[in-house]
C-alpha cells in the first residue's frame, strides 16, 4: 500500500480542510459564488466538506448586471439543486443608490465598482469572512496573496504587512468591524481546476465550451457583442466560433477561438495554450498593478 | 507534455512537492528558478511579454526573471522581495509548489514561513563566494523546520571554470556545518542556472560529475515518508450534524489526518475526555473508505455517542500523545515588537485555542554559528531561541522532530491578533 497521495487529493483535502476552518473559525461566513468554473470548484469542495450535512453558509453572488445570461440561469439552477441559500448584491442598485457613479467612454466596466457593492453587502449581513476562488497562479499580486487574508475596516488589503501563515494553523482572529478573505483553492492551478471538473464529472456553464457567437476584437482581445459595449464606428462584430476561458464581465471577459466543445478537448487546448487565462482580461490591462491596486481597495 | 496530446491519466496520478527555494539578490535564485517554470513551459507568452516590457522600462540589461515572482508595487520599486511568493509548475513526472523566499537577514520569518510546508529546501551557494553566514542561516532554518531533504544547488560553476576542486571544497565546507545540524537528507549539486548546466539537462563540461540533474533529482526524490504514518491522530475541527429526515442521528467528526493510519473497527480513544469507542465509519461526500492517512481530509463516526467538540482529538487507544500544559518550545520571532518576558498570548496548535505565559526564555540561538547566546535573552524580530511556556488548558502534542502537524503552534498577540511567533516543540 502506497500511503501517499496524489497532488489533487492532495490540494482538495488541503482546499476541505481551511474550508471547515473558516465554519469553526467565523460567526457569519459566506462563499463568493460567480458562477465562473473556480467558485464552481470551490463550492464543490464546500459540499464535501460538510457532507452529509447542507453548507453551514450562505452564497454571495456580486452581480454587475453585466453578467452573461448563461452564468445566472446556471447559478440559479444549482442553487436550486443543492438547496443552498442565495444572497445578490447588486452594483445596479449601488448605481441606483449613489454610492457609485457608473465609468464612462468606450471601456467602461463594472467590474472596479463590484469593490464597493461586495464591501456594502458584507457589512449589511455582518458578514466576518468572504471566500472566494482566487488563485496563486492567476496574477503575480494573488501569488502573494494568504489563505487567511486579514481585512481592516474598510476591507483593505495590506501587501506588506500581512500575517506570517505557518503549517495549516490559520490565525482567523480580528476586532471588531475587520473581515477576512479566505481563498481555500490558493494552490489550485488552471490545469488542476479542469482535470478536478473532469475526474469529479462537474457541471459548468456552456460559456466554457466552443459555441457561435456574435463578437468583436478591440485592442486584440474577442469580446462578445452586448448592449453593454458601445462599438466604435470602425469595430464590425461577425459570427465567431469561440469559447471563454474565464467568465466575468461581458464588458471585460475576453473569448478565445475555438472548437473545443468537451473537457477532453478544453484540457488538451489548456495543455499547449501559450498565452495565461487572464490574457484575455481587460480588467488586468489597466496598469501593472492593476490587479493589486484593486484588491488593495478590497477587491477579493 | 512537449509534445502530442496531454495525458490526464497521467497527470492525476502525479505527487505533489512543495520546496522552498532560499538565496541572496545575487546569487542567481531568480534565474534559477525563471529556467525550471521557462524549461517546464510554466511561463506564458503574455506573462514574459509583460516582464520584457518592464525591463525595458526599468533599463534593465537583460529580461529579468525576477520581475516574475516580485509582483508587489513595492518589490518592483525597490528592486527587492518583500514576501513569500508562490509558483506552480508541473512536468509530466509531478507537480510542484515552490514558495520563494527572500534571503536577506530581515526576511528570517518569511523563510520560516515558506519552510513550514515544504517536503524540501533548496538553498543556493555561489561557487565564487562558497558557504557564506547566509548559507549557514539558511540550512539552520531548513533543519530546524525539519524540511526532510535539503538540495544545496553550488551555482555560477561556469566562472570557476567548472572546477571539481572548487565544487569539492564548498561540499566539504558545507558538510563540516551540517554536521551541528539534524538533517537527515542532503545533496549537492554543481550547476550553472544562466548557462543550464545540470539544471534541466546535463552538464557537458562537468563530465566529472555523475549525479542527478536538479530536475531529475525533483522529479524523482522519495517524499512518500514526509509523512508521519505511525501515531494516530485525528484533530477534531468541526462535528457534522445534518439533522435531517435522512441522516437524523448521524454524528460526523470532520477534520484532517495529522498522523497515523486509521481503519473502520479501530479502537480509539477520545481526549481529552478519555472515553474510548470504536470507529464505525471513514466517510467521505463519495462514499466511505477503507483507510484514511494523513494528511487527508474526512469524517470519523463512532460507534458510540461519546462526547466530542472542536479541539478534541481523535487517537488510538494504545499510542496516546505527550499531555499537558508545561512546554518547552523552540521559537522564531516574527513582530517587531519583541517577546514578552512573562508575557500572555494566545496559542493555537491542531484545532485547538488556548493562551499561554511565558515562563522564561532559556536561550537565544546565533543563527549564524548556532551558539546558544545565554546573557541576552531578548528575542526580537527574526530571533531564535528556546522558551518555557504554560497553557491554560492541556494540549495534546508529539515532539515536532516526531510529527510537523501535532508539534506546531503559533503564537498571537492578544493586543491586535497577530501572527507573532512560530513555535516547535521540543
Amino acid at each position: 500500500m502506497n500511503y501517499n497521495l496524489n497532488h489533487l487529493s492532495e490540494i482538495e483535502a488541503e482546499s476541505i480542510f481551511v474550508i471547515r476552518e473558516v465554519a469553526a473559525q467565523f460567526e457569519r461566513p459566506v462563499l463568493m459564488f460567480s458562477g465562473g468554473k473556480d467558485s464552481i470548484v470551490m463550492l464543490h469542495l464546500a459540499r464535501k466538506a460538510f457532507w452529509p450535512a447542507k453548507l453551514p453558509f450562505p452564497l454571495l453572488h456580486v452581480d454587475t448586471g453585466h453578467n452573461f445570461q448563461e452564468t445566472i440561469d446556471f447559478r440559479d439552477e444549482l442553487v436550486e439543486k443543492i438547496g443552498a441559500n442565495l444572497i445578490v448584491g447588486s452594483v445596479q442598485e449601488s448605481i441606483d443608490q449613489g454610492r457609485v457613479v457608473e465609468e464612462k467612454g468606450i471601456n467602461a466596466s463594472r467590474n472596479v465598482l463590484q469593490t464597493v457593492t461586495l464591501l456594502d453587502t458584507l457589512e449589511a449581513h455582518k458578514f466576518d469572512a468572504a471566500m472566494g476562488g482566487a488563485r496563486r497562479d492567476e496574477e503575480k499580486a494573488r501569488a502573494k496573496e494568504r489563505f487567511f487574508s486579514h481585512r481592516d475596516e474598510f476591507g483593505q488589503w495590506d501587501p506588506k504587512n500581512q500575517r506570517p501563515e505557518l503549517w495549516n494553523i490559520f490565525n482567523g482572529k480580528k476586532q471588531m468591524g475587520e473581515h477576512f478573505r479566505v481563498f481555500p483553492i490558493s494552490n489550485w492551478t488552471e490545469m488542476d481546476i479542469w482535470q478536478y471538473i473532469l475526474q469529479e464529472n462537474i457541471d459548468i456553464p456552456n460559456l466554457y465550451f466552443s459555441h457561435t457567437r456574435e463578437c468583436f476584437e478591440r485592442d486584440g482581445i474577442i469580446l462578445a457583442n452586448s448592449d453593454f459595449i458601445p462599438l466604435k464606428p470602425e469595430e464590425k462584430t461577425e459570427q465567431m466560433v469561440v469559447r471563454f476561458r474565464t467568465i466575468g464581465d461581458m464588458t471585460c471577459t475576453g473569448a478565445t477561438r475555438s472548437t473545443a466543445n468537451n473537457l477532453e478537448d478544453i484540457i488538451q487546448e489548456v495543455a499547449s495554450s501559450r498565452i495565461t487565462e487572464r490574457g484575455g482580461r481587460a480588467d488586468d490591462k489597466r496598469a501593472e498593478t492593476a490587479m493589486e491596486d484593486r484588491k488593495k481597495e478590497g477587491y477579493f | 507534455m512537449d509534445n502530442g496530446t496531454f495525458d490526464s491519466k497521467g497527470y492525476l496520478d502525479m505527487e505533489l512537492l512543495r520546496f522552498t527555494t532560499a538565496g541572496s539578490v545575487d546569487d542567481g535564485k531568480s534565474t534559477l528558478i525563471g529556467r525550471l517554470l521557462y524549461d517546464s513551459k510554466s511561463i506564458f507568452e503574455d506573462q514574459l511579454e509583460a516582464i520584457e516590457q518592464s525591463s525595458i522600462q526599468r533599463g534593465d540589461e537583460n529580461v529579468n526573471l525576477a520581475l516574475l515572482t516580485d509582483g508587489l508595487k513595492a518589490e518592483r520599486e525597490q528592486g527587492i522581495t518583500i514576501d513569500v511568493a508562490y509558483r506552480y509548475f508541473a512536468t509530466p513526472k509531478r507537480k510542484f509548489i515552490i514558495a520563494d523566499t527572500p534571503g536577506h537577514i530581515q526576511y528570517t520569518r518569511n523563510m520560516v514561513t515558506g519552510a513550514s510546508t515544504a517536503n524540501l529546501a533548496l538553498i543556493l551557494v555561489d561557487a565564487r563566494n562558497g558557504i557564506v553566514e547566509q548559507t549557514h542561516r539558511h540550512a539552520f532554518i531548513a533543519s530546524l523546520l525539519q524540511i526532510p531533504h535539503i538540495v544545496i544547488c553550488i551555482n555560477k560553476m561556469d566562472l570557476v571554470d567548472y572546477s571539481k576542486e572548487r565544487y569539492d571544497e564548498i561540499k566539504e565546507q558545507f558538510s563540516e556545518f551540517a554536521g551541528k545540524l539534524d538533517v537527515k537528507d542532503v545533496r549537492f549539486l554543481p550547476i550553472s542556472a544562466l548557462k543550464g548546466d545540470n539544471v534541466v539537462e546535463r552538464s557537458k563540461t562537468m563530465d566529472w560529475y555523475e549525479g542527478p540533474t536538479l530536475m531529475y533529482l525533483l522529479e524523482t526524490i522519495h517524499i512518500a515518508s514526509d509523512q508521519n504514518h505511525i501515531d494516530c491522530r485525528f484533530p477534531v475541527q468541526w462535528v457534522i450534524r445534518p439533522q435531517s429526515d435522512e441522516y437524523h442521528d448521524y454524528r460526523g467528526y470532520a477534520g484532517r489526518i495529522a498522523g497515523g493510519i486509521f481503519k473502520p473497527g479501530d479502537d480509539i480513544m477520545a481526549l481529552p475526555s478519555g472515553f474510548t469507542s470504536k470507529i464505525k465509519a471513514i466517510d467521505t461526500f463519495t462514499g466511505p473508505v477503507d483507510e484514511a492517512f494523513a494528511p487527508m481530509s474526512v469524517t470519523i463516526t463512532l460507534e458510540d455517542n461519546i462526547d466530542i467538540s472542536r479541539g478534541d482529538m481523535i487517537v488510538r487507544e494504545n499510542n496516546i500523545p505527550k499531555q499537558g500544559q508545561d512546554l518547552d518550545l523552540m521559537v522564531c520571532w516574527m513582530n517587531e515588537k519583541p517577546l514578552m518576558h512573562k508575557g500572555k498570548y494566545y496559542l493555537q496548535h491542531t484545532s485547538k485555542d488556548v493562551r499561554c505565559v511565558v515562563k522564561e526564555v532559556k536561550y537565544k540561538v546565533d543563527i549564524n554559528t548556532l551558539h546558544r547566546i545565554e546573557d541576552d535573552k531578548n528575542i526580537g524580530l527574526n530571533e531564535i531561541g528556546r522558551i518555557s511556556i504554560r497553557t491554560t488548558a492541556p494540549l495534546f502534542y508529539d515532539t515536532y522532530r516526531r510529527n510537523r502537524n501535532t508539534g506546531s503552534v503559533i503564537l498571537i498577540d492578544e493586543a491586535t491578533n497577530n501572527t507573532v511567533g512560530a513555535g516547535m516543540i521540543i
